[in-house]
């Protein structure tokens, strides 16, 4: 059976140009490199649309406007925004909430913790994964149909179009010569050797907090056939995890949000920052970098038994000790030196009758350095826990340069029959930082402008 | 080495805790989020608070081939049958009757046979009107009395025994109201939008189980209303059976006999299409056993109304009442317990929510 449209990637914003293109009449496949428990990309791991709206609109209270919207993005990205496609996006995204409504996506009130979203951001009943599998239902029943474990080996680009698209499947080689091709298969952030080409040596020892199926295949094949892109080749979105989490796909249980709380030191039990700079979600992004710049790409955060409780659980218990030294043998930490650095911060507290674990409370360090501004508590009540941290990428800025019709160029111009949305585009919007909820928002608008123009294109 | 069911339960919920995703869906995951640390007490309260809508298997990112294989409802559903092996009195039945579908059959069987013993040997004296022509009334009452008080005692002793074992304290009149108003809608198998659960088409949601569980429910407890009826006016009124169709007992006992039925076959068929590897394996053909045994009942005693003017009449009581019989002994042992379990948690999880 001939395809009209052909949607490379199984993710959000692959779903929601499939659905629109299937929905205008065309014929659409999806080839999904991932097997079917691991479909859906980086959007099974998300789990909110971050939404402008005027008035109460599904979940979300109150009112969310395009300037604020814009101009909380401004501030997360340092002005790296393309602020026409980000104006569209957020636009887009009032009248995509019902639209996710209608094709199978719950909402539910904002997650216990994340009251400061309940404004902003509408959260999915389930995460990520039910949005997923709901459009997986909604996009079948339509007539798509779905390939799993179909990776896309190569786009042929001739003549300012994509004159087939090559994908594997089950050791056998297939082609297809549709009229449309919409490109939604995410960063590259998988391939770690990439990541090392791009980063350095260190990003070996990153971890991986989505899939391992974003390997950046066709963003790779469509850069060496001259396609224009955006974004810093170098740079990816990384945060500080639990270093025992897994290489892949350890997403949203892995965060440790203990460090507001904790000494941080490296390999040699020294600190290197200022642990209190700012409340976490404000900071979490910094310590990927931090992390990553220390030997071995580790780092250990220390707190004692009166800070347990301040933060979220995380997956991973905390090692715990009776004495910091036995908690540096345990850590693998040189003992004698993790005792100095507690004894050095703790006799640099100061008075803390002032600590407040839900606000910047000015509790700070004296005279050391790095000093701790804020929640500068000593470390005093055994037991004493340790968490190691790593590094843990989100995802990769560089993308495809696209259009308000989220179309594909190569310097002579337009591709003319190649669209592309999500995370492999998203770098036209964020250049860096991240504003939570904001990729799906990129992905669910720009999928659908893709679907609407490829089956326009193809019709 | 037994598979230690708390410990595989514990290292779940601390995923589920440190995720928190499903916290939208039922009555679980508020429960969950609750602690931080999770003794064997915490956690036979979730396992009966589970209603293995299968909510959150379905949306999880971390199920298999995930290396955390995370299984919710199946590590739940494994520590509801330990939990209810461990509070049923007397001991030791439960496990035989939750895990061996040849224990429940047999059971009916025995049931079957002292009926149609009592009905050959005691009941053709031909001395009463209608049913009781083959048995009569005091026999049936010598009977079904005791087999009535058995259950309710049993699972008194179980409740007893599950309230000290999840640390339950004192239930105000409006927890017993959330309770029964979450028990009257079945409100944990809708999901939290109210669209149904994910039993017997992966992740589809459907009000199918909803509504059949209901229609067992409600059917069951017409049928109990009819037979209260039934007592009331033998013994106040002194207008013993047999009674017109127009009649309380009569349009009570048809209508729930209608429901019990039509909703045993309706969760039958569910549960042969449902995903085994998402509830307790070992506990699946015994469930299966008393959904059939529950349709029986309803078949039987629908039978006798149409057929009780007929020679089959002696033989269908006898099957009837040796059903009704079997299920009252099996009560407190098989699926059957789940309806007082799932209350007590549903009552212990409001005690939590108001404290």
């Amino acid at each position: 059976m001939p395809y009209d449209v052909v949607v490379i990637g199984g993710g959000n914003a692959a779903l929601c140009a499939a659905i629109t293109a299937a929905e205008a009449g065309a014929r659409v496949i999806i080839l999904e490199a991932a097997p079917r428990p691991y479909r859906g990309g980086n959007s099974r791991h998300t789990r909110n649309f971050r939404c402008m709206h005027h008035g109460p609109l599904g979940p979300l209270t109150d009112s969310y406007s395009e300037d604020e919207y814009i101009a909380d993005l401004l501030k997360v990205t340092g002005g790296k925004t393309d602020e026409a496609l980000a104006r569209i996006a957020i636009r887009g995204s009032e009248r995509a909430l019902p639209w996710m409504q209608a094709h199978g996506v719950h909402f539910q009130p904002s997650l216990s913790g994340t009251l400061s979203l309940g404004r902003t951001n509408a959260f999915f009943m389930g995460g990520g994964k039910a949005l997923v599998n709901a459009y997986y239902r909604t996009a079948e029943a339509l007539g798509v149909k779905v390939l799993y474990e179909a990776p896309v080996a190569h786009l042929s680009l001739a003549g300012g179009r994509i004159e087939e698209v090559v994908f594997e499947q089950m050791g056998q080689s297939h082609r297809l010569r549709p009229r449309s091709v919409i490109v939604a298969s995410g960063g590259f952030q998988a391939d770690t050797d990439w990541l090392a080409r791009a980063w350095g040596p260190a990003a070996k020892n990153f971890l991986i907090r989505g899939t391992p199926y974003n390997r950046g295949a066709v963003l790779a094949d469509l850069i060496e056939q001259g396609a224009e892109t955006v974004g810093d080749p170098t740079q990816c979105h990384a945060v500080a995890i639990d270093g025992r989490a897994p290489k892949f796909d350890g997403g949203i249980v892995t965060r440790l949000d203990c460090v507001p709380f904790s000494i941080v030191v490296n390999n040699s039990a020294q600190r290197f920052y200022d642990e209190g700079e700012d409340v976490w979600p404000k900071r979490y992004a910094i310590w990927g970098r931090l992390v990553a710049a220390q030997p071995g790409q580790v780092a250990y955060a220390i707190i004692d038994s009166r800070s347990l409780d301040l933060f979220m659980p995380s997956v991973f218990p905390p090692v715990s000790a009776n004495s910091i030294e036995e908690l540096a043998e345990k850590l693998g930490l040189p003992p004698a030196e993790l005792r100095a650095t507690v004894d050095g911060f703790n006799a640099n507290c100061g008075d803390t009758s002032g600590f407040r674990p839900t606000e910047l409370d000015g509790v700070a360090t004296n005279g050391i350095t790095p000093p701790k501004t804020n929640w500068a508590r000593p470390i005093t009540e055994p037991p004493f826990y340790g968490y190691s941290l790593r590094t843990g990428v989100t995802f990769t800025y560089l993308g495809l340069k696209v259009t308000a019709r989220a179309q594909c160029s190569t310097a002579d111009g337009p591709i003319e029959n190649l669209w592309a949305a999500g995370e492999t585009m998203a770098g036209s919007i964020l250049g860096q930082g991240y504003l939570a909820g904001f990729g799906m928002t990129i992905g669910t608008v720009f999928g659908r402008i893709a679907g609407k123009e490829a089956a326009a294109h193809a019709a | 080495m037994p598979h230690d069911v708390f410990a595989e339960a514990r290292r779940q919920a601390e995923i589920c805790n440190a995720c928190r995703y499903c916290e939208g869906f039922c009555s679980v995951f508020p429960a969950l989020q609750a602690d931080r640390a999770f003794s064997d007490g915490d956690l036979t309260q979730l396992a009966n608070l589970c209603h293995n809508c299968r909510g959150c298997y379905y949306a999880c990112q971390y199920t298999a081939p995930h290396e955390f294989d995370v299984n919710l409802p199946r590590a739940l559903a494994e520590l509801r049958t330990e939990s209810w092996e461990r509070f049923a009195w007397p001991g030791g039945l439960a496990r035989m009757f939750q895990r061996h579908a040849g224990a429940v059959t047999i059971a009916v069987a025995a049931g079957f046979a002292l009926l149609l013993a009592l009905v050959h040997l005691l009941g053709s004296t031909g001395a009463g009107d209608g049913f009781y022509a083959a048995m009569s009334h005091g026999l049936m009452v010598s009977i079904f009395l005791p087999a009535f008080f058995f259950p309710l005692t049993s699972l008194a002793i179980s409740l007893r025994r599950y309230w000290r074992a999840v640390g339950g304290g004192r239930v105000r009149g409006r927890d017993i109201a959330a309770a029964l108003g979450k028990v009257a809608r079945m409100k944990d198998l809708a999901a939290g939008h109210g669209e149904g659960c994910n039993f017997e088409d992966e992740d589809r949601f459907s009000q199918a189980r909803r509504l059949a569980h209901q229609a067992i429910m409600y059917g069951f407890l017409l049928c109990f209303a009819a037979t209260g009826v039934a007592t009331l006016m033998h013994y106040l009124w002194a207008m013993p059976a047999p009674y017109p169709f127009l009649s309380a007992p009569k349009l009570l006992g048809v209508s729930g006999g209608v429901l019990l039925g039509g909703g045993a076959l309706w969760i039958a068929a569910l549960k042969t299409r449902a995903e085994r590897s998402l509830s307790d394996p070992r506990a699946w053909a015994a469930e299966m056993g008393f959904v059939l045994l529950l349709a029986f009942i309803a078949a039987s005693g629908l039978a006798l109304y149409g057929l009780g003017s007929t020679a089959a009449m002696p033989l269908l009581l006898a099957l009837h009442l040796g059903a009704v019989l079997a299920f009252f002994v099996l009560a407190p042992f098989t699926k059957m317990a789940h309806g007082a379990y799932r209350f007590a948690a549903l009552l212990r999880d409001a005690t939590r929510t108001k404290a």
